[in-house]
């Protein structure tokens, strides 16, 4: 029964680091916008629910999805399970192809289950009175993220230097937001920094550092970092990608009509 | 009858969402590695959590994140005060940031590296000096990216010149900063915007850019989480130079 012990440890870690966001939103609310809020009991229902919301999802996360994907990504990246007899310093990048194929999987699946990716979706899709569906996001970040981890175990087992893959896509992002309907941008942007949070970024180190300590001349501190900024950089492109393949639809479908 | 039902649809809807990672660590776990799920009754207790979790998380969110982002937009926007909104802006971005357990565990990694690359002492007191110092740059920078983004909604400047403008700077640091900071720099843009701030953010964007006459809340409202993960890159990169 220790689940439940833990869980009311991880709600009052997450009431913890809530507290400073309550304590601005609510002191500027009294002290500078000096304005009573109609709905009060409704919002603090609402804090209530995303709290134990979160210490749920976090304990769920902690209890059975952690263990067993941060083993795995030490199974798979274990010299091992990998060289199969073979010295490691002869193997050639292709002898890695399982934890290229599961960066790929756990890129996508975690980032489907990110709440804060869902957020901004609900939002944009309100926004946008429905032309950007919730789940056409989702999934276009998702592969983003999938595709961004992949070549960021690559760039590990290669030893490339990080900065060459992020300026080479920062030059993509430019060259894609001169083409990428408008209003799209600022979400796209938005959809980097959403992608890594509370699922994707503890599977996504334990397969960092675990490839990093098992391919010769790889240090984990050094070789380790990295994986983040690609899965933070790829959405960005999958995103405009995706507005841009809608747009491309639509022209087509109203060319077609007319 | 029909709330029992609503309820039941939206605990689907999580178990959707959950699906997908369910069926690559079963697909790995059994085909690939060829072993048994072990403790499987605590797996599972701990998916059902997980489902729970997310169905009170997306309820939580549209009765009070987004609300309470929102109506704080337009009080701001009636208010008039710039000052005043800017402040608010800076310290939600600094207040959420500093405390950020994602943060904390990248931060004390990163004084570890800088200590192996004989950057600073290679003592207990040394790299937690080094850690604090470096959280608070990373929250000082989110604190000025999202008042910042805010700026840019007010005024209406279009996002993509800022954010190429930022990438320049992200480049220039590269080349003058030491090697060893590079790739914890990168990360750190990735793990400032937490599970609580990002709905918050967004919503106060978008709010803010339809309180405001000739804003658009689909190309000014967004953005300000695109600030948030790429200011910190280029003062974790100035940090590691400084110190």
């Amino acid at each position: 029964m220790h689940i439940f012990l833990d869980l009311i440890k991880v709600l009052l870690g997450t009431v913890w680091d809530v507290l400073p966001i309550a304590l601005i939103i609510f002191g500027f609310q009294i002290f500078v916008l000096r304005k009573a809020l109609s709905n009060l009991k409704k919002i603090i229902t609402g804090f209530v629910l995303v709290l134990l919301g979160l210490a749920f999802f976090l304990e769920g996360l902690e209890a059975a999805l952690f263990p067993l994907g941060k083993l795995m990504a030490q199974q798979l990246t274990d010299p091992s399970f990998i060289a199969h007899g073979k010295a490691l310093s002869e193997l050639h990048w292709l002898d890695y192809k399982w934890v290229y194929l599961f960066a790929l999987a756990i890129g996508f699946s975690t980032t489907i289950a990110e709440p804060s990716l869902l957020a901004v979706a609900i939002k944009a899709n309100q926004v946008s009175a429905g032309a950007i569906g919730i789940w056409g996001l989702r999934i276009a970040v998702a592969l983003g993220v999938a595709i961004g981890i992949t070549l960021g175990v690559y760039r590990i087992v290669t030893g490339t230097a990080l900065y060459w893959y992020i300026i080479t896509g920062y030059v993509f992002v430019v060259i894609q937001t001169i083409y990428a309907p408008r209003m799209i941008i600022a979400l796209a942007y938005d959809s980097g920094g959403v992608t890594t949070s509370t699922v994707t970024v503890p599977l996504v180190a334990a397969l960092g550092l675990g490839l990093a300590t098992t391919v010769p001349g790889r240090s984990p501190l050094l070789d380790g970092f990295g994986l983040i900024a690609f899965a933070s950089l790829f959405p960005i492109m999958s995103v405009m990608a995706y507005a841009q393949i809608s747009e491309w639809k639509a022209d087509r479908l109203h060319k077609k009509s007319t | 009858m029909n709330s029992l039902r609503a309820i039941f649809t939206s605990l689907l809807d999580s178990l959707r969402d959950l699906l997908p990672i369910i069926l690559v660590i079963g697909f790995f776990q059994f085909v690939v590695l060829q072993q048994t799920i072990p403790n499987f009754g605590e797996i599972a207790l701990g998916i059902v959590f997980v489902v729970i979790g997310l169905t009170l998380f997306v309820h939580g969110l549209n009765m009070g994140l987004f609300p309470i982002g929102e109506s704080m937009a337009y009080a701001f926007a009636s208010k008039g005060s710039l000052f005043w909104l800017l402040t608010f802006a800076f310290s939600l971005g600094f207040g959420t940031t500093v405390a950020e357990p994602a943060l904390i565990a990248v931060a004390d990694e990163a004084a570890v590296v800088a200590a192996s690359g004989n950057m600073i002492e290679d003592s207990e007191r040394s790299r937690d000096t080094y850690s604090f110092w470096l959280r608070i740059t990373v929250a000082l920078s989110v604190g000025f990216a999202i008042m910042l983004g805010v700026l840019r909604i007010i005024k209406g400047w279009p996002i993509q010149y800022l954010i190429i403008g930022g990438y320049i700077g992200v480049v220039i640091m590269t080349v003058f900063a030491p090697k060893e900071i590079i790739g914890i720099a990168y990360d750190s843009g990735g793990v400032t915007t937490s599970t609580i701030t990002v709905p918050l953010v967004t919503a106060l964007g978008v709010g803010l850019a339809s309180s405001i006459k000739g804003r658009n809340p689909m190309t000014d409202g967004f953005g300000l989480i695109a600030f948030a993960s790429l200011t910190p890159m280029i003062f974790v990169m100035a940090y590691g130079m400084v110190v």
